[in-house]
């Protein structure tokens, strides 16, 4: 060694791998406007689609005449259901194990449902030729109100259905009844409430939402008619997914189908499913043999591609005198619209709803959902949540703060009480899951005394005086959050999408001069994975990260795998590049063996190569190594270093987070100012906190929004309401808070590198914590709940309601 | 097609004079991307709500969503891919986005930068609050604005020859 060999630490740092604030590689070409998103590709000869929608919500369709639109110079053709049902393709099968619509099949359910697709030169053209197809309709009567679907008396919405008494879970009690599903044990529930000493029922909504992603859904599909090959770029958080569909639905062989995921501007949840555009664009260029584009433009993904939430739950909770709780009971009646389009695992109708015991022992549980039709768009995404865990979430944490009002006690201290303790993990749930592992009341702890707790409460009560003594209008409001996620999706034994198990890929070639290429099963959508995969790798095999190229989305090249969502791409794929990362290392080490003749049991690991044990000069970096794998592999072994990993998770993971909101809400105008909101995450390992924190920064931010005003709202006749961005709120940078982020790390035991993920907690956390914020100032007037979504004129409404106003 | 009279626009876009026929109704925004394939600027939402489309346009930042083509005949337009310095290497606000983490899905960056390009010569030295207003034509879905807000203070202090140090901390 000399003065110039760099020390352990400075190998480490060239590394730049796990734990790191690497900066992203993406950023080099999203800042310079070289990003490559669906719209920006343009084929020679390329055409352009556009859906003719319905302007009723529930109708009959009696005609379609195209025959104007159809001699308009530059429209080459209009596809509507009858020409679909030529390729079988009128109706396509749901995530869900429904069926629904791809082009109006004799009915519309949903305004703006898909009534016929226009082909034409551009989409100029396109648009000018929808005006021209002329439709017959004949109105039926709107059903918007879930809780009247299961009327006697209720239209009936779907007549494809009639007779069918057993849905894809189970059986139906009424024709627009979808499922019913449910968990625990319904008779020691009943017990433990009969035996309470404290119960409390109330009905928490989780209003209909929608993820919207700035760049909205659209494709580019490509039929090349000589070779047989079908080429479709797309906005797809699952490009594997969407291949297997397409075959199965075009019969088209899969290899001859490439399916392309290239850059994507932000997802959500909005683009993990198949929709009509995508399947009428891939007709399209079959019919036509030329490319086909569909890009949606906002209100058509406002009000079609995908709504989320619309749960109304009832929560109940029986509790002892001292707030330990001993039973909790929810019923839900899911809205899901005029199709069973929701995009879960296929064997959970409510998702993973029942995590809704949430960050408490709770002895015993019971739940059930009701899944309704109603005259809406079909959807039901995770927006930034595992399958309905941020519902779960919303409804446990507004009960429990629910509870802690009737007792008399303080919110956080309730929890404390009930909170699953550290020795009982792991933790089996009393709706049936395995938590990994948790340290709550150290999260909690923390996340008490940074934000001065107890100081606020005595504000709070002061301010609560003046306001009674008339001395100001303003009121207070803390909102306390502790939610557990459930992500990871998932163990085959009990996650599959279509009957693909949710497992997840990663395979790892290193070139040999020691670069690396990479590719997963996973799709970022802004997530960063170019960045961040290249960090696992970095630190596993001693490459530095700037050397690792991460590829993603291109079906052809990338193993297969389930995709980005559910916060589910650490816990899965995460854990496959670690041990396809490890393989790789394995043969490294018998490599080195033999390029230093000891044998592989006296070398040890360090940082990026081995040595020697107890003779630390005496080694080769992975650069040596790649090298002598190609060019001169010991004896008998097959020259190269790479590894594919397929990994199926033994378990979900389970992060969780304290979240805190300060809230002063003027009573007279309904205006909520956000003046503090704390955020501690536990997400397990981190591996780039900086990556980490904006994930968190812009899941609150949605949170923030969902919570205080955003909403997709239909009218009594069923005209949706909120379908652009002037009715629909999207926060700009002047309303959103200012965000104070926090942690604590409690790895995973069952993941390789003991990561959780991360990206939806901080939607899931912060809904009911602005929503306790706002309930919280309230109470003291003696308000119990207020529905979300808490705007300024609804606020107002409870102010008035609770005679505040004076 | 082929009846739709074309009218001549003859513009500057990102230093180099450009010279189309196009259809009265193009928006620049399909002009830019389809006709010039500059397609830094994206659509969000055609209804100047988002500011994904936003171009720097005689001196004033503007949603190319809602604007003819022929609106900006003779116009000095400056779009993204016009921002980087002239060697080629990053503007101190596309270094600021990457050092503080302002971006995530890419797709508001090009609007949100030449929107703060405009913004910090109308003012290079903001406050937050001027910062958080001056972008509120802009939306984003991913970040949450802060780290976006922090790399406008990184550009502003970087041009102003500040410590940038203090700036990213």
């Amino acid at each position: 060694m000399n003065d110039m060999t760099p020390t352990r630490e400075q190998r480490e740092a060239a590394l730049e791998g796990m734990g790191c604030k690497r900066k992203r590689v993406e950023d080099i070409r999203f800042t310079q406007g070289k990003g490559n998103y669906v719209d920006d590709l343009k084929l020679p000869g390329m055409l352009f689609g556009d859906f003719v929608r319905s302007p009723y919500p529930h109708a009959k369709v009696t005609k379609i005449d195209a025959s104007k639109a159809l001699e308009l110079p530059g429209v080459i053709a209009v596809l509507t259901a009858e020409e679909l049902k030529g390729v079988n393709l009128a109706w396509m099968p749901t995530l869900a194990g429904d069926v629904q619509m791809v082009l109006a099949d004799g009915k519309v359910l949903y305004q703006n449902q898909e009534v016929a697709f226009v082909i034409a030169e551009n989409r100029y053209i396109a648009d000018d030729a929808i005006q021209l197809v002329e439709v017959d309709y004949e109105e039926l009567p709107v059903l918007v109100d879930p809780f009247k679907s299961l009327d006697p008396d209720a239209p009936v919405l779907r007549p494809d259905l009639e007779g069918k008494t057993e849905g894809a879970h189970g059986p139906r009690k009424h024709h627009n009844h979808i499922f019913n599903w449910s968990v625990g044990d319904e008779e020691g529930t009943k017990k433990a409430f009969d035996e309470a000493d404290v119960t409390i029922k109330e009905l928490i909504s989780y209003h209909r939402t929608h993820p919207s992603p700035l760049e909205t859904c659209q494709c580019v599909a490509s039929m090349d008619k000589v070779t047989g090959e079908l080429t479709v770029w797309g906005t797809f958080q699952a490009p594997h997914v969407i291949r297997t569909v397409a075959s199965l639905l075009s019969t088209i062989p899969e290899h001859k189908i490439h399916v392309i995921a290239p850059d994507i501007g932000g997802g959500f949840g909005n683009k993990v499913g198949a929709y009509p555009g995508y399947i009428c664009s891939i007709v399209a260029s079959i019919v036509t043999g030329q490319p086909v584009k569909w890009v949606e433009d906002r209100m058509e993904n406002l009000s079609t591609t995908s709504f989320a939430r619309d749960y109304h739950m009832t929560a109940e909770i029986a509790a002892k005198k001292d707030g330990t709780v001993t039973g909790l009971k929810v019923h839900v009646l899911a809205d899901h619209g005029g199709f069973d389009a929701c995009a879960d695992p296929s064997k959970w109708p409510a998702g993973f709803f029942n995590i809704v015991t949430g960050s408490y022992d709770f002895p015993v549980a019971h739940l059930s959902v009701d899944g309704v039709y109603t005259n809406k768009a079909p959807g039901g995404v995770a927006y930034r949540c595992s399958f309905r865990v941020t519902e779960a979430a919303y409804c446990i944490e507004r009960a429990m703060d629910i509870l802690a009002q009737k007792l008399g006690m303080d919110p956080a201290d309730l929890r404390m009480k009930n909170f699953v303790k550290p020795e009982q993990f792991p933790y089996h749930s009393a709706l049936g899951w395995e938590y990994d592992s948790g340290d709550y009341h150290t999260a909690m702890q923390k996340a008490m005394e940074t934000i001065g707790y107890r100081e606020l409460r005595a504000e709070q009560k002061a301010k609560q005086e003046a306001f009674r003594r008339g001395e100001t209008r303003e009121i207070m409001g803390i909102g306390v959050s502790f939610f557990t996620e459930i992500v990871g999706a998932g163990p085959s034994k009990n996650c599959d999408i279509l009957g693909v198990a949710m497992f997840d890929s990663a395979e790892i070639r290193v070139h040999p001069t020691g670069s690396v290429i990479s590719r997963m099963g996973t799709k970022s959508q802004g997530q960063g994975h170019e960045t961040t995969w290249a960090q696992i790798i970095a630190t596993e095999i001693g490459i530095p990260a700037a050397d690792i190229m991460v590829e993603e989305g291109n079906t052809d090249t990338a193993p297969y795998g389930l995709g980005t969502y559910g916060s589910r791409s650490t816990p899965v794929a995460g854990a496959a590049i670690a041990l396809a990362a490890r393989k790789i290392r394995n043969k490294a080490q018998m490599i080195a063996a033999h390029m230093l003749e000891v044998s592989e049991y006296d070398l040890e690991w360090d940082v990026d190569g081995f040595q020697v044990k107890g003779n630390p000069e005496a080694r080769k970096s992975m650069k040596e190594i790649a090298w002598a794998a190609y060019n001169a592999p010991p004896p008998g072994m097959e020259p190269g270093l790479e590894a594919v990993s397929y990994y199926d998770p033994p378990n979900m993971t389970y992060p969780f987070g304290a979240y805190f909101c300060v809230m002063d809400i003027d009573v007279d105008t309904g205006v909520a100012k956000t003046r503090r909101f704390y955020a501690l995450d536990d997400c397990g390992t981190r591996i780039n906190p900086m990556i980490i924190e904006g994930q968190v920064h812009g899941g609150l931010t949605e949170g923030f929004a969902i919570a205080m005003g955003q909403e997709i709202r239909y009218d009594d006749t069923g005209n949706v309401l909120g379908a652009s961005f002037m009715d629909f709120f999207i926060p700009t940078a002047v309303e959103t808070p200012h965000w104070e982020t926090d942690y604590t790390v409690t790895p995973s035991p069952h993941h390789p590198i003991g990561a959780k993920g991360v990206g939806e907690s901080p939607n899931v956390g912060s809904v009911p914590a602005f929503s306790n914020a706002v309930n919280d100032a309230f109470g003291f007037l003696g308000s119990t709940h207020i529905q979300m979504p808490h705007d300024a004129w609804r606020i107002w409404q409870a102010g008035k309601e609770l005679g505040a106003h004076g | 097609m082929s009846d739709i009279e074309q009218i001549p626009v003859t513009l500057t876009v990102n230093g180099k004079k450009v010279q189309r026929f196009v259809e009265p109704r193009t928006l620049l925004i399909h002009f830019l991307r389809e006709d010039l394939n500059l397609t830094g600027p994206h659509i969000g939402c055609e209804t100047s709500h988002c500011g994904a489309c936003t171009v720097d346009l005689d001196g004033k930042s503007v949603k190319s969503c809602t604007l003819f083509a022929v609106q900006a005949n003779g116009a000095d337009i400056t779009t993204i891919e016009g921002m980087a310095n002239a060697d080629g290497t990053l503007s101190a606000l596309q270094e600021g986005f990457r050092q503080m983490h302002g971006l995530q899905c890419g797709f508001c960056t090009p609007g949100m930068i030449t929107r703060a390009h405009r913004l910090l010569q109308e003012n290079p030295d903001p406050s937050e609050e001027e910062i958080r207003m001056g972008i509120a034509g802009n939306l984003c879905r991913c970040t949450g604005y802060q780290n976006i807000v922090k790399a406008i203070q990184y550009a502003a202090a970087k041009l102003q020859g500040r410590d940038m140090q203090e700036a990213a901390e």
